[in-house]
């Protein structure tokens, strides 16, 4: 069984359309969607929930004002300026505590309740492609990648209950955290991104991400007609970095028009795309030496 | 005066508008200070032509055993929080990569041996272009935390004007970005993804007790499902901006739109005194 | 001396887990009274971050001088090295087979962790 993860660097560059493009050509997959600070892709896949659950992670601090003496402890030692002072009356504002527990532990009046956090939810669903694992992140949430690692463990445990030879992971932006905890183990990244300087700006962070990791990757990019100069710059550059060059896709409408009608642009009867589309999932799958 | 600039999905277009707004408001005659706190994936230096003026390591403070005066008496170990200590064999042994830096290993040991040392793990690096001073933040590679960043990056708030460039989706990166801003705008864009991300952000937005705005762009590329949400919340949608290809390749080549639409200048001008009028506004 | 394996069960024909951080069981095996024991590690089965740390300090607790597993993360490298614990990576085989191959002195000792940490 093998994992693809669909990663981008900078946001907005077409990583999820084209993950959910993969859930309707591949045959035998289990889809994963590890954006969890920002989940689309059940926009276009449209899963039924079959099983959830919370997620808990961390802890959060919050002021029992009965027995607060008011001595101002909690707000000289709290580094992440979380403790609120109203005339007297102090409380913990929940964005900013980080969950250390130092106040609770110094509170000379026990007057701090420390208790798990509930950071979100995750799911299991089914859909017109198969299994789903997705879950969300509630507001404000510390973003470790530890609900990210979640999903992909629920995705896995599915392929080998159903016997799937492929998890399709959609991952999230950026290179912090929650990307490295997508992209740890997988057999095979294809990043997705676009002919602009911040484009390839980003590229050039991602890929030493992955290099550390030894994980084989490919490039794709998308809207490449919109500087094509830009597009041979980063195709060049996927070379030297050891990477494939998966393909490259033109801007067409049919992304936009396709999302809104909830299905993914392989399903949107724009053969041009279609085709090209195809022509990078069988690339990538060559690669990972997989039976298309 | 304080003004972020968010989203809830990436690649809306935030660092464009952010520049462009920082750009309407120079021309207003008005030092700006841009502070790029989109710390994993900074850009905004590559839509000004800016020049450096500092480079500075970014530290965090993190534990430093004595092994000397170790009693392994595990109080350290308990008070983490974040796994960061192990005791075995009688003596602590730290593992600093997820260290929030609290302080609490440090304050709690009773022999006094765990001082806190610097670990580098981004850089500051200010620029000057006309009259907009840009301060960017980067995070090294392979480094946990952006808030740590985020935050020292926000200390440079001494200007008239301070225009936040934050990090796309409303987890912890955002949530320390746009604190204490006096308004927020949320770039978003008028597709099914656009508007979901943007809900997430709105209902972040209004747990902070924040006031914000919505700026729609590429406005005409998708439907008035935005638009129309914005009417039922009572949103106000500052500016819309077209679609244009031309603005696209402008972009690609590192050009914001304010310099690629001529006729965009007078609508960011009028919108930046808009957000300026709105941020003074008590809620 | 004790060594421990991560294991998914006592029976000696059954393979050996070949994640550390994340073994159901250590055997520790007595090279000298040829006897063996099982200790439960199921605990750090759903810590996330950490895992790695609290098994090594398991098997520490346990008394054991050298480890063999399949896969060392850093954490778990660096806590054992600076214990003292020697670590052995093996290939996938059944567990009377890695005891016989570590009396035949035909296991390595890793000198380094030989993956990433990571949260699965």
């Amino acid at each position: 069984m093998k994992e693809l993860v669909i990663i981008s660097g900078k946001g907005g560059t077409g990583k999820t359309s084209l993950s959910a493009a993969f859930a309707s050509l591949a045959e035998n997959a289990v889809i994963a969607d590890c954006d969890v600070d920002a989940a689309d892709l059940h926009l276009v896949l449209s899963p039924e929930i079959v099983k959830s659950g919370l997620f808990e992670s961390g802890k959060l601090a919050s002021i029992d004002e009965s027995k607060c003496v008011s001595c101002g402890k909690c707000s000289e030692l709290c580094r992440f300026d979380a403790v609120k002072n109203n005339g007297g009356v102090f409380s913990i504002e929940e964005t900013s505590c980080e969950g250390c527990g130092i106040c609770a532990h110094f509170c000379p009046a026990g007057a701090v309740i420390f208790e798990d956090r509930k950071c979100g939810e995750w799911y299991i669903s089914k859909s017109r492609f198969g299994t789903v694992s997705h879950a969300k992140l509630f507001a404000g949430a510390e973003n470790s990648g530890k609900l990210v690692s979640l999903v992909r463990k629920n995705a896995k445990e599915k392929a080998v209950e159903e016997k799937k030879d492929l998890i399709i992971t959609d991952g999230p932006p950026g290179i912090g955290c929650p990307v490295i905890a997508s992209i740890t183990g997988a057999d095979a990244v294809l990043i997705v991104t676009e002919p602009t300087l911040s484009g390839e700006h980003d590229l050039e962070r991602i890929a030493s991400l992955i290099k550390h990791f030894r994980i084989p990757f490919s490039v794709c990019v998308n809207r490449f007609d919109v500087n094509e100069e830009i597009t041979s710059r980063i195709e060049k550059k996927t070379l030297e970095l050891g990477g494939m060059v998966a393909g490259r896709i033109p801007y067409n409408k049919i992304f936009t028009q396709s999302q809104i009608r909830s299905l993914t642009v392989t399903e949107s009867g724009c053969s041009e795309i279609e085709n090209i589309i195809k022509n990078i999932w069988e690339n990538i799958c060559r690669r990972m030496m997989m039976t298309i | 005066m304080i003004i972020a600039v968010a989203s809830g999905k990436g690649g809306t277009g935030k660092t464009s508008v952010s520049v462009s707004l920082a750009k309407a408001i120079a021309e207003l005659d008005s030092k700006v200070k841009l502070l790029d706190c989109d710390v994993e994936e900074p850009n905004a230096n590559l839509l000004l032509e800016c020049s450096r003026i500092s480079e500075t390591d970014f530290s965090v403070k993190i534990p430093s055993l004595d092994i000397s005066c170790c009693t392994g008496c595990g109080k350290c170990a308990a008070i983490c929080e974040f796994n960061c200590i192990a005791v075995v064999k009688e003596r602590a042994v730290i593992f600093p990569d997820l260290c929030h830096s609290c302080g609490g290993c440090s304050l709690v040991c009773p022999e006094k041996c765990i001082s806190e040392i610097e670990s580098k793990t981004g850089v500051i690096t200010k620029y000057s272009s006309g009259k907009i001073h840009l301060v960017q933040g980067i995070l090294d590679i392979g480094k946990a935390m952006s808030p740590p960043l985020i935050r020292e990056i926000k200390k440079n708030t001494e200007s008239e004007i301070v225009i936040i460039d934050c990090p796309p989706g409303t987890s912890c990166p955002m949530v320390t970005a746009v604190s204490n801003a006096d308004y927020v705008i949320l770039v978003t864009e008028p597709t099914p993804f656009g508007l979901h991300d943007m809900t997430l952000a709105v209902d972040t937005l209004r747990k902070m007790k924040m006031n914000f705005g919505v700026v729609i762009n590429r406005s005409d590329s998708g439907d008035d499902r935005v638009e129309n949400y914005c009417r039922k919340e009572n949103i106000e949608v500052i500016m819309k901006i077209r679609e244009s290809i031309d603005a696209a390749r402008a972009y690609s080549k590192g050009i914001p739109l304010y310099d690629a639409l001529p006729e965009i200048k007078q609508d960011f001008i009028s919108a930046s005194k808009t957000i300026m009028k709105r941020a003074g506004e008590k809620i | 001396m004790k060594i421990a394996i991560s294991v998914n069960s006592s029976d000696l024909e059954d393979k050996m887990d070949m994640r550390f951080g994340r073994a159901k069981k250590f055997m520790v095996y007595d090279t000298e009274s040829k006897t063996n024991e099982l200790i439960d590690n199921t605990q750090n089965l759903n810590a996330a971050q950490g895992a790695g740390i609290q098994s090594a300090q398991n098997v520490i607790n346990a008394g054991v001088e050298a480890i063999i597993t399949g896969h060392t993360g850093p954490k778990a490298y660096k806590l054992l090295s600076e214990s003292g614990v020697k670590i052995y990576h093996s290939e996938e085989k059944c567990v009377k087979d890695i005891i016989a191959d570590f009396t035949n002195g035909i296991l390595k000792e890793a000198d380094s962790a030989d993956v990433e940490g990571h949260w699965i």
